[in-house]
């Protein structure tokens, strides 16, 4: 492809891409009520938010959640992938391969309507402990098919010469194998946790009251309308990802220097 | 097929075990509501077996088992009209995101190897941030008072807004928009991992740019093509979010209708029945998707 049209093409997916969220950002500081006309510079929506008490306490209800699901899918999606990278083949592999990745192609909304009906049967009040279950349910699935690429990753054979030395399965595992895959775990840590801070669909599903969280308050309120205020806890939340994309970016960069 | 050790078996049963009671069992169980019939109670339908029944009280049920949720749901044209939309959409929105992805994929697959990582990690971020909140820009973006009018109308492009806010042209703009790096990555590792010299060849042997990209390039990324319309389309077809802020009230997804069938009419075997059909419609998608993943896992 010639230079310049080259160039336009990327220009114009940039623009696109990030065009929207620029002018989302932008009206965020907007002095007016409206979102669509600029009048002049002003700080007033992010201090209204610090107002908006449902609104901090979906935050942190969210954030809650969103530490405590992931970390229950890290740890449940290690188990996976070293069971499926280590194990060889033991009966019903493919099921749980397959029950594994299906959450990862299904609707949002029949696996919330599912986990839903399933937290009535198993007789479990909606709620925060719901509402983790059901985040760390599909962030696992991401979770097992990032640190299952890491573990391919690794040759086996270090294990194997840690064992012939003399060292047990465990300390194999946790000597050898987690510091090499440790970059993958941390990357997995914060997938996952972006996935629920961002979920709206299957928290709306599985949570219950008393536990609103983020997505939902700005749900509830973007319906009604939208008002600067939207725009201010918008570009929080996004400046926040943003900050959490950049750390894994460089811890992935750091290793990559080591290797 | 080898016995696990019992360490190993420890180490299986947690993510097992979890997957059967958070995945397997609820489809199970949604498919047995969808065979019931609802109740005024709490669970809203009337529980179908139980342990507790004994045999004749499951025979009588078994009779009365009843697929007359799905003989309703085949007969009201707003279930039907909202699967057939879902898909008409969720079509145009895939072809729409591949004509752009591709060119944007082609360009970052071309550009100097130092610059690719950054370009196609500045591609993909957005990706990560709150999908509500992308689609929400675009209600701003869109609205007859919005950006967009605003613009073209000072500079006479238009006289009057477009009135594309809730309307059905939203939605597709809003999938293309939210689903680009899904469609991106695929196209961007087919047409990356393309040898040079091929095009080189078929230029020194007369071929026109065109040519060479019709002939050559094109058909050496299909795989990209077929994965990346792939995981735009079976998302799209189950959309919630984006019908809901961005389309208007004629706009019908079955995602949405789902969603209001569970939230406002609290139809627990309707909205049962309204996933399975839906999973129905999207297993053949699903599964030609497996047969890629099985296939590219065992590359690896």
């Amino acid at each position: 492809m010639l230079a310049l049209p080259r160039l336009l093409m990327l220009l114009f997916g940039y623009i696109f891409l990030y065009g929207p969220i620029a002018i989302l950002v932008a009206m965020s500081f907007n002095a007016s009520k409206l979102v669509t006309v600029w009048g002049g510079f002003s700080t007033r929506w992010y201090a209204a938010l610090l107002d908006d008490n449902a609104m901090l306490q979906a935050a942190e209800v969210s954030l809650e959640a969103a530490a405590l699901s992931a970390s229950l899918a890290t740890l449940l999606g290690l188990c996976a992938a070293v069971s499926l990278a280590r194990f060889g083949s033991f009966r019903t592999r493919t099921l749980f391969f397959s029950a594994l990745y299906a959450p990862l192609a299904l609707p949002e909304v029949v696996l919330g309507l599912a986990l839903l009906s399933a937290f009535v049967a198993f007789g479990l009040n909606r709620g925060f402990i719901t509402l983790v279950i059901g985040h760390a349910t599909f962030t696992m699935c991401y979770a097992t098919v990032a640190l299952l690429a890491a573990l391919r990753g690794c040759d086996p054979a270090q294990e194997e010469a840690a064992m012939d030395l003399g060292a047990t399965p465990l300390q194999a595992f946790v000597l050898v194998v987690l510091p090499a895959i440790a970059p993958a775990l941390a990357s997995a840590f914060l997938m996952a946790f972006a996935l629920s801070l961002d979920d709206l669909v299957i928290a709306s599903f599985t949570t219950g009251p008393g536990a609103t969280t983020l997505p939902m308050r700005i749900y509830s309120q973007v319906r009604l309308g939208v008002t600067p205020q939207v725009n201010a806890i918008s570009s929080l939340l996004l400046a926040f990802v943003g900050a959490m994309l950049i750390l894994s970016a460089l811890i992935l960069r750091k290793r990559e220097n080591r290797t | 097929m080898s016995r696990l050790s019992l360490g190993k078996r420890l180490v299986l049963a947690a993510p097992y075990l979890w997957i059967s009671a958070f995945f397997i069992a609820p489809m199970a169980l949604i498919f047995k509501i969808s065979l019931s019939q609802p109740v005024e109670a709490r669970p809203p339908y009337e529980p179908l077996f139980s342990l507790a029944d004994g045999p004749s009280l499951w025979r009588e049920k078994l009779q009365r088992l009843g697929f007359e949720t799905y003989r309703a749901l085949l007969d009201d044209p707003l279930y039907i009209d909202s699967y057939l939309s879902s898909l008409t959409i969720a079509a145009i929105s895939t072809l729409l995101t591949l004509v752009v992805a591709y060119p944007f994929a082609l360009a970052i697959a071309r550009s100097p190897r130092y610059l690719r990582p950054l370009l196609l990690g500045l591609a993909m971020a957005p990706f990560w941030t709150s999908f509500l909140i992308r689609v929400y820009a675009w209600i701003a973006l869109l609205k007859d008072e919005g950006i967009i009018n605003h613009v073209l109308m000072a500079l006479h492009v238009i006289d009057a807004p477009l009135g594309l806010y809730a309307t059905n042209t939203a939605v597709v703009i809003g999938i293309v928009y939210s689903y680009l790096p899904f469609m991106l990555l695929p196209l961007y590792s087919a047409l990356e991992g393309q040898d040079p010299s091929l095009r080189e060849a078929a230029a020194d042997l007369g071929a026109s740019p065109a040519q060479v990209f019709c002939r050559v390039t094109l058909p050496l990324s299909r795989r990209g093509v077929f994965a990346g319309c792939l995981l735009v389309f079976i998302p799209a077809v189950g959309e919630f979010v984006i019908p809901d802020l961005l389309g208007g009230s004629e706009t019908l997804m079955i995602g949405r209708t789902l969603w209001n069938e569970f939230f406002s009419n609290r139809d627990w075997p309707m909205s049962s029945a309204v996933a399975v059909l839906l999973l129905a419609l999207l297993i053949v998608p699903l599964l030609i998707a497996e047969r890629l993943r099985l296939r590219a896992e065992g590359e690896a």
